[in-house]
């Protein structure tokens, strides 16, 4: 059993906000503002725009940066202190930067039952990238371990972006599914 | 609007017999056929709409009644009886008007369980018909579906789906006439196996964070928004079309006497051919597994199998002829839960397997209430240990010690759900345990669940 010792984080910011990646992009292009803005119109709660935002935030930022979650309160005019809890909270919400293609590999119980630990370490193998390290140095890839993806019986199964599972996957079709990659067939991670 | 998936899935979901009287086809209509999304295809083939159209012309009391009649019993894994659910909706008085809401809860993050998101792909019109006549029972304003962030091919095409019945008129203003405005509107998740639960569905509907409420006020005192909520799974809306086609006694006489009607069972794991089987309440487990998914897939005799998802206490051979129904699979000591077969072989070491189960609810824990949060992430320490050789024999006494120190000491089910599997591999395959103390190596031989390169 190894004991991990701290990260030293004595030069770093306090604020653990401000210890996050920063993005290039600062503010919302004026169509996603019109896309919030009509989702808050819909919900009993302009609250309820949080996650529909941060979503839209992903997709413009390419990830969720600081920048990004204070674009978010100032659109929907709610406290920066209430997105950032939202946006750390849940998991789908990217706080670093990741490749043009994320791959999201499923290594839950019925999945490793059918050989997920064995692909997460083809994937990383072929990628050259490991979960949770960021993108790859072409900025093509990168890989995250996932909890179930409910693919439950068709498993091991990839999720390339956010386009529909890869189901029944072994080495060829992990190639299979790189080179469509580099063929365009998945939606793009972000703008 | 973009578009809409035609990529075949690989998925079983028939076998012979199904959709004779015996095993009828009520919510896997369609299944396979990836143009059902479409109204036109969905009334001419299903029947669709025929319920909700009929429903309408009913009083919502009466709506209600036959869904009492029906017994149908919540098929998200508590099994509560949805009539009666329904029932508990406050109801107009002259002195206070009410608004009320219903959310179909299409968060699948159970491990083992994928049949949502089959309903979901071949018969979301089912599901919308559903929720209008929920809708209409209960004289909700909205109805929501919260559906989880990884399906977003599934929240366009239910999009899509809910825009051709808008255009047909069966939501909106003044639906077929009656004077009741009604809309249902998707809500995606961000990947949190919590906002399965109904409170913490309903604080990340509000968007919060997804943690569990205190209950009492009940959802249906106070639910989204403040407002008096039901929330369905989506399997139990599905199924509303269907028993409201056939008549609730109908409906009753399927299944056994107190767990009524089909549900979707997903077989996974160590099988021949995995999938979603749609059978009446109490098909025993050994037939499901053996008859329907083939049997072992690897040879060997099947050593234990997760009855409803996850969360559920493993069954060792002796359980294997188990009927599939909530009571009697409760009775055994596991839970019929979401429906969710696991089935692993002989060679599959538990002690891995336990400690990718505790590691999946030590990363979904919320972090609300300290046994859970603290809790699963020790048992998955103390699991670790064990794994790599380092255990000690009170460890397992201490493993023993912890569960009830977190099960029911939660708000949420979640502590509880952990537990589960915790304790049933313990009992039942202990010498399993006590040879990775002595030996520091797997008992079994089979292949690894855990991969070296992890994030953990």
């Amino acid at each position: 059993m190894n004991h991990p010792l701290p990260p030293d984080t004595a030069n770093e910011p306090m604020a653990p906000g401000l210890r996050l990646p920063e993005s290039e992009r600062k503010e919302f292009s004026p169509e996603a503002l019109a896309e919030i803005q009509a989702i808050m119109a819909k919900f009993p709660d302009k609250l309820a725009a949080t996650l529909p935002a941060l979503h839209i935030a992903q997709r413009e930022f390419g990830f969720v940066s600081l920048s990004a979650m204070k674009a978010v309160a100032k659109a929907i005019g709610i406290p920066e202190g209430h997105v950032f809890g939202v946006a750390t909270f849940y998991t789908m919400y990217q706080k670093a930067p990741v490749g043009k293609f994320h791959f999201s590999v499923c290594t839950n119980i019925s999945c490793a039952l059918r050989g997920a630990a064995q692909l997460l370490e083809k994937v990383c193998e072929k990628t050259g990238v490991k979960p949770g390290q960021g993108p790859s140095a072409d900025g093509l890839w990168s890989v995250e371990e996932v909890e179930c993806l409910a693919g439950c019986g068709s498993g091991p199964c990839v999720q390339v972006n956010h386009d529909v599972y890869d189901e029944f996957v072994d080495e060829q079709k992990l190639i299979e599914v790189m080179e469509a990659c580099k063929r365009g067939d998945y939606r793009p991670w972000a703008k | 609007m973009a578009a809409i998936r035609t990529k075949p899935d690989p998925q079983i979901y028939t076998f012979p017999g199904f959709g004779t009287d015996k095993y009828p086809n009520l919510m896997l209509r369609g299944a396979g056929d990836l143009d059902n999304w479409h109204l036109k295809v969905y009334e001419q083939r299903h029947e669709g709409y025929v319920a909700m159209k009929a429903a309408l012309k009913l009083e919502p009391v009466a709506v209600v009644e036959e869904m009492k009649a029906s017994g149908i019993r919540g098929r998200g894994g508590a099994g509560f009886p949805c009539g009666l659910k329904w029932s508990f909706m406050p109801k107009d008085t002259p002195e206070r008007k009410f608004t009320r809401y219903l959310v179909c809860n299409g968060d699948e993050g159970e491990p083992g369980t994928f049949k949502d998101r089959a309903i979901l792909e071949y018969n979301p019109h089912q599901l919308i018909e559903g929720m209008i006549i929920g809708g209409w029972a209960m004289q909700c304003k909205l109805g929501f579906v919260y559906i989880r962030g990884e399906f977003l091919w599934l929240i366009e095409k239910l999009e899509a789906a809910l825009q051709q019945a808008r255009d047909a008129g069966y939501l909106g203003k003044n639906i077929m006439g009656t004077g009741w405005d009604y809309d249902i509107l998707v809500y995606r998740g961000a990947g949190a196996y919590i906002c399965g639960e109904e409170t913490a569905l309903l604080n990340s509907l509000e968007g919060r964070r997804g943690e569990p409420r205190v209950k009492p006020p009940f959802p249906a005192a106070k639910g989204a928004f403040g407002q008096p909520t039901t929330v369905n799974n989506v399997e139990t809306l599905a199924a509303v079309p269907p028993i409201l086609r056939m008549g609730g006694a109908e409906y009753a006489k399927l299944g056994t006497p107190k767990n009524t009607g089909t549900r979707i069972f997903g077989v996974s794991g160590h099988v021949k051919r995995p999938g979603l089987f749609e059978l009446p309440l109490g098909t025993p487990m050994d037939f499901v597994v053996n008859e329907l998914a083939g049997g072992s897939s690897t040879g060997r005799k099947i050593k234990a199998i997760i009855p409803g998802g996850a969360s559920a206490p493993m069954f060792d051979e002796k359980d294997f002829d188990c009927p599939l129904d909530f009571d009697t699979v409760k009775a055994r000591g596991s839970m019929a839960g979401s429906g969710g077969l696991i089935c692993m072989d002989e060679d599959t070491c538990m002690v891995q397997a336990t400690l990718r189960l505790i590691r999946f609810y030590a990363h979904e824990s919320c972090g609300q209430c300290t046994p859970c949060r603290e809790g699963c992430n020790w048992m998955e320490m103390v699991l670790y240990r064990i794994e790599h050789g380092q255990g000690r024999m009170e460890d397992l006494d201490l493993l023993a010690s912890l569960t009830p120190r977190i099960g029911l000491r939660t708000l949420c089910p979640l502590g509880d759900a952990a537990c589960g599997p915790m304790d049933s591999a313990l009992q039942k395959f202990r010498h399993e345990f006590e040879h990775h103390i002595t030996h520091k190596t797997c008992y079994a031989t089979g292949s690894r669940l855990l991969s070296t390169v992890g994030a953990h």
